[in-house]
Protein backbone atom coordinates (compact mmCIF):
# COMPACT_ATOMS: atom_id res chain seq x y z
CA UNK A 1 0.00 0.00 0.00
CA UNK A 2 1.39 3.42 -0.94
CA UNK A 3 2.18 5.81 1.87
CA UNK A 4 1.59 8.79 -0.43
CA UNK A 5 -1.28 9.51 -2.79
CA UNK A 6 -0.22 8.43 -6.28
CA UNK A 7 0.46 11.02 -8.94
CA UNK A 8 -1.95 10.42 -11.84
CA UNK A 9 -2.00 11.31 -15.54
CA UNK A 10 -4.82 10.58 -17.96
CA UNK A 11 -5.07 10.88 -21.71
CA UNK A 12 -7.63 10.08 -24.35
CA UNK A 13 -6.49 8.13 -27.41
CA UNK A 14 -8.65 8.16 -30.56
CA UNK A 15 -9.06 4.73 -32.16
CA UNK A 16 -6.91 5.31 -35.22
CA UNK A 17 -3.78 3.91 -36.79
CA UNK A 18 -0.56 4.49 -34.80
CA UNK A 19 -2.27 6.62 -32.16
CA UNK A 20 -1.08 4.14 -29.51
CA UNK A 21 2.35 5.73 -29.96
CA UNK A 22 1.12 8.92 -28.29
CA UNK A 23 0.57 6.97 -25.09
CA UNK A 24 3.98 5.32 -25.30
CA UNK A 25 5.70 8.72 -25.35
CA UNK A 26 4.04 9.61 -22.03
CA UNK A 27 4.79 6.11 -20.69
CA UNK A 28 8.45 6.59 -21.55
CA UNK A 29 8.66 9.93 -19.73
CA UNK A 30 6.86 8.62 -16.66
CA UNK A 31 8.88 5.40 -16.49
CA UNK A 32 12.19 7.22 -16.90
CA UNK A 33 11.18 9.66 -14.17
CA UNK A 34 10.57 6.63 -11.95
CA UNK A 35 14.11 5.44 -12.80
CA UNK A 36 13.10 2.32 -14.68
CA UNK A 37 16.00 1.16 -16.87
CA UNK A 38 15.78 1.22 -20.68
CA UNK A 39 14.75 -2.45 -20.96
CA UNK A 40 11.94 -2.01 -18.42
CA UNK A 41 10.81 1.19 -20.17
CA UNK A 42 10.60 -0.72 -23.45
CA UNK A 43 8.62 -3.52 -21.77
CA UNK A 44 6.13 -1.04 -20.33
CA UNK A 45 5.75 0.64 -23.75
CA UNK A 46 5.13 -2.66 -25.56
CA UNK A 47 2.65 -3.89 -22.94
CA UNK A 48 0.79 -0.58 -23.29
CA UNK A 49 0.77 -0.87 -27.09
CA UNK A 50 -0.68 -4.38 -26.83
CA UNK A 51 -3.35 -3.22 -24.36
CA UNK A 52 -4.37 -0.34 -26.61
CA UNK A 53 -4.43 -2.30 -29.87
CA UNK A 54 -6.46 -5.05 -28.17
CA UNK A 55 -8.95 -2.37 -27.18
CA UNK A 56 -8.88 -0.92 -30.72
CA UNK A 57 -9.40 -4.31 -32.36
CA UNK A 58 -11.58 -6.32 -29.99
CA UNK A 59 -13.63 -4.03 -27.75
CA UNK A 60 -16.38 -3.46 -30.31
CA UNK A 61 -16.72 0.04 -28.89
CA UNK A 62 -19.06 2.54 -30.50
CA UNK A 63 -17.03 5.31 -28.87
CA UNK A 64 -13.94 5.89 -30.99
CA UNK A 65 -11.55 6.34 -28.10
CA UNK A 66 -9.81 4.63 -25.22
CA UNK A 67 -8.59 6.21 -21.99
CA UNK A 68 -5.07 5.63 -20.72
CA UNK A 69 -4.09 6.40 -17.14
CA UNK A 70 -0.74 6.34 -15.41
CA UNK A 71 -0.49 6.28 -11.63
CA UNK A 72 2.90 6.66 -9.98
CA UNK A 73 2.89 4.81 -6.68
CA UNK A 74 5.80 4.61 -4.25
CA UNK A 75 6.62 1.06 -5.27
CA UNK A 76 5.15 0.64 -8.74
CA UNK A 77 3.84 2.18 -11.92
CA UNK A 78 0.21 1.42 -12.68
CA UNK A 79 -0.93 1.67 -16.30
CA UNK A 80 -4.64 1.48 -17.12
CA UNK A 81 -6.34 1.09 -20.50
CA UNK A 82 -10.08 1.71 -20.38
CA UNK A 83 -12.31 0.94 -23.37
CA UNK A 84 -16.04 1.43 -23.78
CA UNK A 85 -16.80 -1.79 -25.62
CA UNK A 86 -18.82 -4.88 -24.86
CA UNK A 87 -16.47 -6.56 -22.39
CA UNK A 88 -15.27 -10.15 -22.62
CA UNK A 89 -14.84 -13.29 -20.54
CA UNK A 90 -11.66 -12.43 -18.67
CA UNK A 91 -11.64 -15.83 -16.93
CA UNK A 92 -10.76 -17.56 -20.19
CA UNK A 93 -6.99 -17.78 -20.29
CA UNK A 94 -5.21 -17.34 -23.60
CA UNK A 95 -4.78 -20.68 -25.35
CA UNK A 96 -1.38 -22.32 -25.13
CA UNK A 97 0.83 -21.14 -27.96
CA UNK A 98 0.88 -23.42 -30.99
CA UNK A 99 3.89 -23.61 -33.28
CA UNK A 100 4.04 -20.43 -35.35
CA UNK A 101 0.61 -19.33 -34.21
CA UNK A 102 -0.13 -16.00 -35.86
CA UNK A 103 -2.49 -14.16 -33.53
CA UNK A 104 -3.62 -14.07 -29.93
CA UNK A 105 -0.31 -13.08 -28.39
CA UNK A 106 -1.24 -9.67 -27.03
CA UNK A 107 -2.43 -10.87 -23.66
CA UNK A 108 0.46 -13.32 -23.31
CA UNK A 109 2.93 -10.54 -24.07
CA UNK A 110 1.38 -8.17 -21.52
CA UNK A 111 1.39 -10.88 -18.84
CA UNK A 112 5.03 -11.69 -19.58
CA UNK A 113 6.26 -8.10 -19.68
CA UNK A 114 4.45 -6.67 -16.65
CA UNK A 115 4.46 -7.81 -13.00
CA UNK A 116 0.67 -7.82 -12.71
CA UNK A 117 -2.15 -7.73 -15.28
CA UNK A 118 -5.84 -7.64 -14.33
CA UNK A 119 -9.05 -7.10 -16.25
CA UNK A 120 -12.22 -5.55 -14.86
CA UNK A 121 -14.80 -6.11 -17.55
CA UNK A 122 -18.52 -5.57 -17.99
CA UNK A 123 -20.94 -4.99 -20.90
CA UNK A 124 -20.08 -1.29 -20.55
CA UNK A 125 -16.38 -1.75 -21.18
CA UNK A 126 -13.10 -3.18 -19.98
CA UNK A 127 -10.54 -1.71 -17.63
CA UNK A 128 -7.12 -3.30 -18.07
CA UNK A 129 -4.83 -2.63 -15.11
CA UNK A 130 -1.13 -3.43 -15.45
CA UNK A 131 1.58 -2.89 -12.86
CA UNK A 132 5.35 -2.78 -13.02
CA UNK A 133 7.31 -2.67 -9.81
CA UNK A 134 9.76 0.18 -9.40
CA UNK A 135 13.38 -0.93 -9.53
CA UNK A 136 15.06 -1.22 -6.14
CA UNK A 137 17.30 1.72 -5.32
CA UNK A 138 20.94 0.83 -4.73
CA UNK B 1 0.70 10.45 -36.21
CA UNK B 2 3.19 8.08 -37.81
CA UNK B 3 6.82 7.46 -37.00
CA UNK B 4 9.40 7.25 -39.74
CA UNK B 5 9.45 3.78 -41.23
CA UNK B 6 11.91 2.58 -43.82
CA UNK B 7 12.67 -0.80 -45.33
CA UNK B 8 15.61 -1.48 -47.64
CA UNK B 9 17.27 -4.62 -48.94
CA UNK B 10 20.56 -5.64 -50.45
CA UNK B 11 22.26 -8.82 -51.56
CA UNK B 12 25.11 -10.32 -49.52
CA UNK B 13 26.23 -13.59 -51.10
CA UNK B 14 23.31 -15.99 -51.08
CA UNK B 15 21.46 -13.80 -48.57
CA UNK B 16 19.16 -10.86 -48.95
CA UNK B 17 19.56 -8.55 -45.97
CA UNK B 18 16.37 -6.64 -45.25
CA UNK B 19 17.06 -3.66 -43.00
CA UNK B 20 14.13 -2.16 -41.16
CA UNK B 21 13.95 1.22 -39.46
CA UNK B 22 11.07 2.15 -37.15
CA UNK B 23 8.16 0.61 -35.27
CA UNK B 24 6.88 -2.61 -36.88
CA UNK B 25 3.09 -2.68 -36.65
CA UNK B 26 0.57 -4.03 -39.17
CA UNK B 27 1.24 -1.56 -42.01
CA UNK B 28 5.01 -1.55 -41.53
CA UNK B 29 4.97 -5.34 -41.31
CA UNK B 30 3.14 -5.47 -44.64
CA UNK B 31 5.89 -3.32 -46.19
CA UNK B 32 8.54 -5.74 -44.91
CA UNK B 33 6.50 -8.64 -46.31
CA UNK B 34 6.20 -6.87 -49.68
CA UNK B 35 9.99 -6.50 -49.87
CA UNK B 36 10.45 -10.14 -48.86
CA UNK B 37 7.94 -11.26 -51.51
CA UNK B 38 9.62 -9.11 -54.16
CA UNK B 39 12.97 -10.72 -53.42
CA UNK B 40 11.55 -14.26 -53.33
CA UNK B 41 9.98 -13.56 -56.74
CA UNK B 42 13.51 -12.77 -57.95
CA UNK B 43 14.54 -16.24 -56.80
CA UNK B 44 16.23 -15.53 -53.45
CA UNK B 45 15.61 -18.06 -50.68
CA UNK B 46 17.81 -16.99 -47.75
CA UNK B 47 17.07 -13.87 -45.75
CA UNK B 48 18.49 -11.89 -42.84
CA UNK B 49 16.27 -9.34 -41.17
CA UNK B 50 18.43 -6.63 -39.60
CA UNK B 51 16.43 -4.88 -36.85
CA UNK B 52 19.22 -2.66 -35.54
CA UNK B 53 17.11 0.47 -36.08
CA UNK B 54 13.83 -1.03 -34.90
CA UNK B 55 12.77 -0.11 -31.37
CA UNK B 56 9.55 -2.12 -31.05
CA UNK B 57 7.62 -4.85 -32.86
CA UNK B 58 4.01 -5.30 -31.82
CA UNK B 59 2.18 -8.64 -31.90
CA UNK B 60 0.60 -7.92 -35.29
CA UNK B 61 4.03 -7.11 -36.71
CA UNK B 62 5.36 -10.37 -35.28
CA UNK B 63 2.49 -12.30 -36.89
CA UNK B 64 3.68 -10.97 -40.26
CA UNK B 65 7.25 -12.06 -39.52
CA UNK B 66 5.83 -15.51 -38.71
CA UNK B 67 4.26 -15.54 -42.17
CA UNK B 68 7.72 -14.91 -43.64
CA UNK B 69 9.24 -17.77 -41.61
CA UNK B 70 6.49 -20.11 -42.88
CA UNK B 71 7.17 -19.11 -46.47
CA UNK B 72 10.91 -19.79 -46.15
CA UNK B 73 10.08 -23.20 -44.68
CA UNK B 74 7.88 -23.96 -47.71
CA UNK B 75 10.74 -23.41 -50.15
CA UNK B 76 13.51 -24.80 -47.88
CA UNK B 77 15.05 -21.38 -47.43
CA UNK B 78 16.02 -19.61 -44.25
CA UNK B 79 15.21 -16.47 -42.31
CA UNK B 80 17.45 -15.18 -39.53
CA UNK B 81 17.26 -12.07 -37.38
CA UNK B 82 20.14 -9.91 -36.22
CA UNK B 83 20.93 -6.88 -34.08
CA UNK B 84 17.87 -7.15 -31.84
CA UNK B 85 17.26 -4.84 -28.90
CA UNK B 86 16.59 -6.80 -25.68
CA UNK B 87 12.84 -6.02 -25.82
CA UNK B 88 12.58 -7.45 -29.35
CA UNK B 89 14.62 -10.54 -28.43
CA UNK B 90 12.30 -11.04 -25.45
CA UNK B 91 9.19 -10.57 -27.60
CA UNK B 92 10.43 -13.15 -30.13
CA UNK B 93 11.20 -15.60 -27.32
CA UNK B 94 7.75 -15.17 -25.73
CA UNK B 95 6.10 -15.67 -29.12
CA UNK B 96 8.21 -18.71 -29.98
CA UNK B 97 9.95 -17.31 -33.08
CA UNK B 98 13.37 -18.30 -31.80
CA UNK B 99 12.44 -21.97 -32.22
CA UNK B 100 12.06 -21.46 -35.96
CA UNK B 101 14.48 -18.70 -36.88
CA UNK B 102 18.05 -18.11 -35.72
CA UNK B 103 19.03 -14.90 -33.98
CA UNK B 104 22.51 -13.40 -34.36
CA UNK B 105 24.20 -10.56 -32.56
CA UNK B 106 25.42 -8.92 -35.75
CA UNK B 107 24.68 -8.90 -39.45
CA UNK B 108 28.18 -10.23 -40.20
CA UNK B 109 27.53 -13.27 -38.01
CA UNK B 110 24.17 -13.87 -39.66
CA UNK B 111 25.67 -13.81 -43.14
CA UNK B 112 28.52 -16.08 -42.05
CA UNK B 113 25.80 -18.47 -40.82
Amino acid sequence: MSANAPKRFELEIPIAHDRELEATKIAEQVAEEMQFGPDCVAEIKLALIEGIINAFEHSGSAMQKVLVEFAIHDEELEVVVQDFGQGFDASSKPAAARPLQKRGYGRRLMESLMDEVKYFTSPQGTRLVMKKRRPKRA
Amino acid sequence: MSEVFKVTSRQAGKFIVIAVEGYINNLAGEKVLDEFNRRTAEGYRHFVLNLEKTQLVNSIGVSILIEMIEKTQEFNGSLAFCSLLPIIAKTFKIMGLTQYARVYETEAEAIAG
